[in-house]
């Protein structure tokens, strides 16, 4: 009974997130805004979902299995990298590079400047060319 | 009791999907528009799992960890195409 009660608090719970996530995703009114809606509480949702799905087939079925951990870990290790892509292709394509603060560095936003130059590591071709040269 | 929380988990995620749609449908950016296909990609590992609680087996943890690959390198891919112009360099 205990266990019943505990598996559906964790579905209803996942169930609201994923609700509030997706409804995020049409309530908020910038793009930058909508980014958080649904890269959080979604995944959130999606989280309590295994969680009640690890518990209800090892209490109830009793079968343990290890593929709602490697699902979660890859979710929410992969859920800010395409948060992070979203928001460089909305900067990309949306917003004007003057609006931008400056960087307080010598070179400005990746997005739009090419990177600084590096110095160039000494390799073999140009290690050969100087001794050529001499 | 179960069995009712996983339909109301059924109804809230498959409103979830409807509201995304029409976020596709109508985002005014390409960015929304990816972002709505990456939650309806997560919306859906959600249901895949939900119903393999349903039926009561494991085999559906295949489906959803492939889906969730592919959602991922493809919400990648079309960023870094937005970006770059291609997408392996």
């Amino acid at each position: 009974m205990i266990v019943e009660i505990v598996i559906s608090f964790f579905l209803v719970v996942s169930g609201l997130f994923g609700l509030v996530g997706s409804f995020g995703l049409i309530k908020l009114r910038d793009t930058m805004q909508r980014l958080h809606a649904p890269t959080k509480a979604t995944t959130v949702g999606v989280g309590g979902v295994l969680v009640a799905s690890m518990l209800y087939l090892a209490l109830v079925e009793e079968s343990f299995s290890f593929h709602e951990v490697m699902i979660t870990l890859f979710l929410f290790l992969t859920a800010p990298i395409t948060a992070h892509f979203m928001a460089q292709t909305h900067i990309r394509m949306r917003v004007d590079r003057n609006e931008l603060p400056p960087t307080q560095r010598d070179f400005g936003w990746s997005l739009f400047d090419e990177p600084p130059e590096m110095d160039p590591a000494p390799t073999k071709d140009t290690a050969k060319d100087t001794a050529q040269g001499n | 009791m179960i069995t009712y929380a996983i339909f109301f988990a059924f109804g809230c995620y498959g409103l979830g999907l409807l509201m995304n749609l029409w976020r596709l449908a109508r985002g005014p950016g390409r960015a929304d528009r990816i972002l709505a296909l990456d939650t309806m990609v997560i919306n859906v590992i959600a249901l895949i799992v939900l119903y393999g609680i349903w039926q009561g087996t494991a085999v559906y943890f295949e489906a959803s960890m492939l889906v969730a690959m592919v959602g991922f390198v493809s919400t990648v891919a079309y960023c870094r195409f937005i970006l770059r112009g291609d997408i392996i360099e």
